[in-house]
């Protein structure tokens, strides 16, 4: 049985793994992200970029769950050989992008706090939820 | 209980032989014979029954997909006229046909026409159709209903008799559940106009049911089954004969429950995976074109009354094409 220092330092390690990771993803596939850019003071500044992306592959939303600061914009890009949409759960529906057929994208942004469930209309197993602090 | 007389679907280890054997690539189709109540299976090319008394044939295509045109999935026209050919070698035309769903890929209007035009090309007295999500999905089914909803209520469902056998239509992909099952829905306002349809019939009336999703629960996790069928098949547990054919899943699976027996057909544009054999039920990417043909296949279904099995014999298109086929 390992100790529980041993737990915590591989816990760690695959934190930082992940956390590397994610900051690289992010320079790669934001790298225009305005908002972040102009503005200078710390303590205003979103914890999360003004745009993210999921990516839609393998039947299923890439990431499932997206942290989110208001105001930011989300892109959904569908990498499948066939067609998705991501449509909101919500009613009233807060958004629905159509049939997204392959490399097709669908922008929205997100101006107001909350949880947003949505799912494939085509494949309703596929299921992801955009949560905007 | 679930008794699956072609292949144990509950065992992701299907090994790959054994699953090219059973599984038909594309331009396929099923015929069936209805003799005195009971319903049986063939391929085309096999011996078709010539037509005596009460006896007749129909033809199930499925998922014709008109519009996709991925990887060497690219002639999905050419392949729905392949499947047609086939019915029309036929020595005996089938009296009914029945197309279970996903007619097009995105319900575009020029996809909508070509399968008209393909499907008005089949010898036979007359055709129905069901919904698929893929002609829903776009348009809240708009499009598919102005088309092909003639005759048909609500959502596109529909019954109609033929020779002593009442035939059912119902329509499981309209989205009414807004994401919050996986699995298609029935919904309670079709459930009540089915129970209703078949309230006055006989209980020795021959029920042959078609849908596009499955209404038997064959793999959840890819949405493969439908929510509430089990309330739609309570209806049908006093009939001594039930055929249930659905589409969807782009393969031949088959079960026995009790008086009802399941079967899925496969697709004449593309192939899917097997429940659980894939990250995803998306086509099947591994198949050579030249060899895309070859792999057409057919499965051969008798349903004993009797016994209320359905015996299935696998083999492949290419054994049976038919010496006129183009």
């Amino acid at each position: 049985m390992k100790s529980a220092t041993q737990v915590s330092t591989v816990c760690l390690a695959v934190f930082t793994i992940l956390t590397v990771h994610i900051s690289a993803s992010k320079a790669i596939t934001y790298p225009e992200a305005p908002g972040a850019r102009r503005d200078s003071d710390p303590a205003t500044q979103p914890t999360t970029q003004a745009a993210a992306t999921v990516k839609i592959e393998n039947f299923a939303f890439l990431p499932k769950e997206l942290d989110i600061a208001v105001g930011t914009t989300v892109t959904w890009q569908n990498a499948d050989d066939v067609p998705h949409t991501a449509t909101s759960k919500d009613d009233p529906q807060v958004f629905d992008s159509g049939p997204l057929d392959t490399d097709d994208k669908f922008s929205f942004t997100f101006n107001k706090p909350g949880r947003y469930a949505y799912y494939c209309k085509v494949h309703p197993h596929m299921q992801g939820v955009v949560v905007v602090k | 209980m679930s008794n699956y007389i072609d292949k144990d679907t509950s065992n992701d280890g299907i090994d790959r032989r054994g699953f090219l054997k059973c599984m038909a690539w594309a331009g396929a189709g099923m015929v069936w014979a209805m003799k005195g109540g009971i319903l049986t299976a063939r391929a085309f090319g096999q011996d078709a029954p010539t037509a005596a008394g009460d006896d007749f044939t129909f033809v199930q295509v499925s998922d014709s997909h008109i519009g996709f045109n991925k990887g060497v999935y690219t002639d999905v026209v050419g392949t729905f006229q392949s499947a047609v050919s086939r019915i029309n070698a036929l020595p005996a035309p089938p009296s009914l046909v029945l197309h279970t769903g996903d007619l097009t890929h995105l319900s575009k209007p020029k996809e909508f026409d070509t399968v008209a035009e393909v499907m008005k090309s089949i010898k036979t007295q007359r055709s129905f159709f069901v919904p698929g999500e893929h002609d829903y999905f776009v348009d809240n089914g708009n499009r598919y209903l102005e088309r092909f909803g003639k005759g048909t209520i609500g959502t596109g469902y529909q019954s109609f008799d033929y020779k002593g056998v009442h035939f059912i239509g119902l329509v499981n992909v309209a989205n009414i559940s807004n994401g919050n099952t996986a699995l298609g829905v029935l919904g309670n306002e079709q459930l009540e106009w089915m129970e209703k349809d078949v309230a006055s019939l006989g209980s020795s009336t021959p029920i042959v049911v078609f849908a596009h999703v499955p209404l038997w629960t064959i793999y959840e996790q890819w949405g493969w089954g439908t929510q509430d069928a089990a309330q739609a098949l309570r209806y049908l547990k006093r009939f001594g004969s039930v055929s249930v054919l659905n589409g969807h899943i782009h393969q031949i699976l088959q079960k026995v429950e009790g008086n009802i027996t399941f079967h899925t057909a496969r697709s004449t544009a593309f192939p899917q995976p097997a429940p659980g054999t894939a990250p995803s039920p998306g086509p099947m990417k591994n198949i050579a074109a030249e060899k895309l043909r070859s792999y057409l296949g057919l499965t051969r279904v008798d349903y004993v009354e009797h016994t209320g099995m359905l015996a299935t014999t696998d083999s492949t298109l290419a054994d049976d094409v038919p010496a006129t086929q183009p």
